[in-house]
């Protein structure tokens, strides 16, 4: 009988320090996720502490948690998967640093992760992978289609040329007195709210999958403006419906239009815009009249975490893809 | 202190000035950005990417704080510290600030205090017209000179 493969995934690269066991590729035996956006509400601030300290206070303390909940030591670890970039390079040291420590104390194998390879995976760990396969990547950071063929082999078609659809959400969350981050708030007002406002759609040139979200937030910004200065009162609830309304349709109709030219088989979604309601139902409107299935992760695999960089990690270590101890951040890596 | 203020009618004027500064860049340059929402301040720093000769899409740095570029002529470090207000948290700014390439901060006011004391900082207005304003400050030699080319040559 073939051995159980026993994956430890680590992720700094941004706000979260997090550490997870997954088995096999698909299941979660733990996931741990010390939420600094969380711990930092506490205090009343709105700022996530990027620092490198916090990652450095809590790595140990989410490895052990990682550990316990999960009933392993480390006799069960094949090999320890970590996020290697992009992100903030200190962050990102923290979680290679501890990676490299762990895998040469415990002797075990080191394979370097992309953080995005790691969003997409984080849908196998609710069902097995269709080839070909179109995964829209949306979050604070990055808008991204991404087409794979096979496992590990990653295609870029489409990006965003200026503001990823999550900062989009929170810079308009800003403009309105909204906490951050804004995108919750966005889509919590947006349910409430009518599509009074006709903003633009940045479709861009015929047959492109790139993004672009800063002309919709000037617009939204003029329209504020516009309405101070003709002392009128602004329904923020509507200007979230017809500003969320602009970034779901075209996320929507780009993501619909590239599953039906590259035929694809699944359609994924992940990243923490993946969290918002109005983008789920849109998308599973969209695709409900087709053959293509359409899988969403749940809230706590949307934001990032270990257990995604677990599963794109097994993928890596059955395909014999090893990164030795000079494994470095690399805050602006590419994904191949 | 050297001051010099330009008026730029749309994105691809923006895009142009910057792009011209970029072509008076040494390494460990820091440029600081200032301006509301939407004034331009990606936009600007989109320019400079061009004149560096990075192929790169430039996208926002607002959720991951830095972006790194390093297909040009020189390094690119593209920061936006909006995120660190009221932090004072030093996320390696020494490294960028005095390192091999050129550092652009967007809200740099909000990390004050680990700014070096000589650098060139833009302000971005709305213009009533729509266009933007650009004001540019030199503080010290090097960028006295850089701003004061750039007057001459715009």
């Amino acid at each position: 009988m073939k051995k159980d493969c026993f994956i430890l995934g680590i992720e700094t690269s941004c706000d979260e320090t997090a550490v997870a066991i997954v088995k096999n590729g698909r299941e979660i035996i733990s996931n741990v996720v010390a939420s600094q956006i969380e711990s930092h509400k506490r205090f009343g601030g709105v700022v996530p502490e990027i620092a490198s300290r916090h990652h450095v206070e809590q790595i140990t303390l989410v490895l052990e948690e990682a550990f316990e909940k999960a009933q392993l030591d480390w006799d069960d670890i094949d090999a320890i998967a970590v996020t290697e970039g992009p992100g903030l390079v200190g962050a990102l040291l923290i979680g290679v640093s501890t990676a490299k420590a762990l895998a040469f104390a415990k002797q075990k194998p080191l394979i370097g992760v992309h953080h995005i390879a790691g969003h997409i995976y984080a849908n196998r760990l609710l069902a097995e992978f269709q080839f070909p396969l179109l995964a829209l990547i949306v979050s604070g950071g990055h808008t991204e289609l991404v087409l794979m063929k096979e496992h590990g082999r990653y295609e870029r078609i489409g990006q965003t040329r200026d503001d990823a659809a999550g900062e989009a959400f929170d810079k308009v969350a800003r403009m309105l007195n909204l906490p951050y981050p804004g995108g919750p708030h966005i889509d919590r007002l947006a349910a409430v709210g009518e599509e009074t406002i006709d903003f633009p759609r940045a479709w861009l040139e015929k047959g492109s999958y790139d993004f672009s979200f800063s002309g919709l937030k000037s617009a939204v910004i003029n329209k504020i403006h516009n309405a101070k200065q003709r002392q009128e009162t602004l329904n923020k609830e509507d200007i979230a419906a017809s500003f969320q309304a602009s970034v779901i349709e075209v996320l929507t109709e780009k993501t619909y239009q590239a599953a039906e030219e590259f035929k694809v088989k699944q359609v994924i979604v992940a990243g923490g815009v993946a969290a918002n309601k109005g983008l789920r139902m849109e998308l599973e409107k969209r695709f409900s009249n087709t053959s293509i299935p359409l899988l969403t992760p749940p809230l706590e695999l949307c934001t990032d975490n270990a257990a995604m960089i677990a599963a794109a990690g097994t993928i890596s270590y059955q395909q014999g893809k090893r990164s030795d101890l000079a494994l470095n951040a690399n805050p602006a890596l590419p994904l191949k | 202190m050297v001051t010099f203020k330009k008026k730029t009618n749309n994105e691809t004027e923006t895009k142009e000035i910057a792009a011209r500064l970029a072509s008076m860049l040494n390494r460990g340059d820091v440029i600081t950005l200032e301006g509301d929402l939407g004034a331009g301040k990606t936009t600007f720093t989109k320019g400079i990417a061009k004149g560096l000769g990075i192929k790169e899409i430039i996208s926002s740095p607002t959720f991951t704080i830095i972006k790194e570029y390093m297909g040009g002529k020189l390094p690119l470090y593209h920061m936006d510290v909006y995120r660190l207000e009221g932090s004072d948290e030093d996320i390696g700014f020494d490294e960028y600030f005095y390192g091999d390439g050129i550092t652009i901060v967007e809200w740099a006011h909000f990390i004050e205090d680990y700014l070096p004391k000589q650098l060139l900082t833009i302000t971005f207005l709305y213009a009533k017209d729509g266009g933007r304003i650009l004001s540019f400050k030199a503080s010290g030699k090097h960028y006295e000179a850089i701003v004061d080319q750039l007057s001459r040559n715009l």
